[in-house]
């Protein structure tokens, strides 16, 4: 659905797990482009109605990409850079009080 | 309510000489829209259960409100429908608080069949968490004593550390105790004010946003209350502006001595439901927001929040739910609370200008369903509430030079 424009400059190839999944990715990429790359559609489920959401604005304002990066739900993911070996669970519904790993 | 807004109205092209706050100055002619049954003044949930009430019994009902200027408790509050420990030393306070409480039910369904707006209202009974045997044993006196007072039948149980824990497994260690109120409860507070609006909206009730009130004077039976250039007129009028009441009230014969007490409030992300049961100070929303507040502050009309006592309650709040610990807050206010000298609600009708109001309390939440039905009806000529008898300002005169002394 998503594809990187060509020539567009990337960090040293990493990789990145997603709900367990290995995901090649770039170092210091946006996390919220790798994961639309990546065709993780939809993001994310909301926590009250449980509709499906997608990023949106991609500068830190729509809170619509949230995800749980190693310890912490609710990281907006565009405004995270990607390193290697994080580890990223897309979020259906709201939180848990005890944080997946 | 800001009590002075001077402005300058293009129409006229003359700037609006000073507000006629003495309203024996008289009101100078003004456009005036078509008269109704009642004037309320103040948009707030107290205000608005009120104006449905009396739209509901047939009153042809305008409602004067506020601009965003305002203090508006009822979009800062904690959202508690709350018996235990109320009334104390004033167990008509405490039958009051509980009539309203059994009528909450029947009150949010109401509103849901009149709006489809689910207030979120859920009476599953209400805990005051304990954190050392002192505030525990403080806390069953007050209740044993309210139990004298009120008679055998005050609903109250004192919980210890395993009864607790069998209630909400997700106490912390610390909890060595709780008081539990089984008609505690809550509900989303700004919910309630939106029903309340449609509702009140869809009975042909008039709210008229935006306007400050600069004079009241009553003659030949009618009210005219002066916002700018216009004139309301009617029969009856009830005050209902929470902190504003105190200026107001005297220009109709009435007194409303409240005072602001700030209480900070946290809302964290959401979460997985994990609390059903409200407790005084954490409790989780219908759409799992949770939601803390744990501050009394004298400090006039400021209502900011302090790094100190934000704190402090989240520090508190994480003892008695440890797995709070690593949710995030995502908001933080302050809002003022509505408090008269001794603490509760002033009803009150003037003698001096007959057909005029006060009506002002602490916990407009909790007393939304007397205030719409049995007080509405007092309002509109029925007789008055039983409990409410005392609630007159005139209690005040007696207590006033003796307030500052200590009890024992």
């Amino acid at each position: 659905m998503f594809r990187r424009i060509e020539g567009a400059a990337t960090g040293p190839r990493v990789t990145i797990e997603v709900d367990g999944r290995a995901i090649p990715a770039h170092e210091g990429a946006s996390l919220a482009l790798t994961l639309m790359e990546a065709g993780a559609m939809p993001l994310r489920h909301t926590a009250v109605s449980g509709s499906p959401r997608a990023p949106l604005c991609l500068m830190g304002v729509c809170f619509e990409c949230l995800v749980q990066v190693n310890e912490q739900p609710n990281v907006q993911a565009c405004m995270v850079g990607v390193r290697d070996g994080m580890r990223v669970w897309l979020q259906h519904g709201a939180r848990a009080l005890e944080a997946a790993s | 309510m800001n009590a002075k807004t001077m402005t300058t109205h293009p129409t006229s092209g003359t700037p609006d000489p000073a507000p006629a706050h003495d309203s024996r100055q008289g009101i100078a002619p003004g456009a005036s829209p078509s008269a109704v049954d009642t004037l309320i003044i103040g948009g707030g949930v107290v205000g608005m259960s009120v104006a449905y009430g009396l739209a509901r019994e047939g009153d042809r009902v305008r409602l004067l409100d506020e601009g965003d200027i305002a203090f508006r408790a009822a979009r800062g509050n904690f959202g508690l429908v709350w018996i235990q420990g109320k009334g104390h030393d004033r167990p008509a306070y405490a039958r009051w608080s509980m009539g309203s409480a059994r009528q909450w039910p029947a009150f949010a369904a109401e509103l849901a069949g009149r709006t489809g707006i689910d207030v979120e209202l859920d009476q599953p009974g209400g805990l005051s968490l304990c954190l050392s045997e002192q505030e525990l044993a403080q806390r069953t006196a007050t209740m044993q004593g309210l139990r004298a007072r009120f008679g055998d039948d005050y609903p109250f149980e004192v919980l210890d550390a395993a009864q607790v824990r069998e209630l909400v497994p997700q106490v912390g260690p610390e909890v060595v105790g709780a008081i539990h109120g089984p008609l505690d409860g809550h509900a989303n507070p700004l919910r309630v004010l939106h029903a309340l609006v449609q509702a009140f909206g869809q009975l042909g009730g008039q709210l008229v946003p935006g306007v400050t009130v600069q004079a009241i004077e009553q003659r030949a039976g009618t009210f005219r209350v002066r916002c700018g250039d216009t004139v309301h007129e009617a029969a009856r009028l009830v005050l209902t502006a929470g902190l504003g009441n105190a200026t107001m009230a005297p220009w109709v014969g009435l007194r409303a001595p409240v005072q602001p007490n700030r209480g900070q409030i946290i809302v964290t992300e959401r979460v997985q439901p994990f609390l059903r049961h409200p407790t005084l100070t954490v409790r989780q929303t219908g759409e799992g927001v949770v939601q803390i507040g744990d501050s009394k502050e004298d400090v006039g009309f400021d209502d900011g929040t302090t790094l100190q006592q934000l704190a402090r309650i989240a520090a508190r709040a994480e003892r008695c739910f440890p797995l709070l610990r690593g949710v995030q807050i995502v908001r933080s206010w302050g809002a003022l609370r509505v408090m008269s000298p001794d603490g509760y609600p002033i009803y009150e009708a003037s003698t001096e200008s007959p057909g005029a109001f006060v009506v002002t309390c602490h916990s407009g939440i909790t007393l939304a369903a007397q205030h719409a039905g049995p007080l509405a009806r007092w309002i509109r000529g029925g007789e008055p509430p039983h409990d409410i008898a005392g609630f007159g300002a005139a209690r005040f005169d007696d207590a006033g030079e003796r307030s500052h002394v200590p009890a024992h």
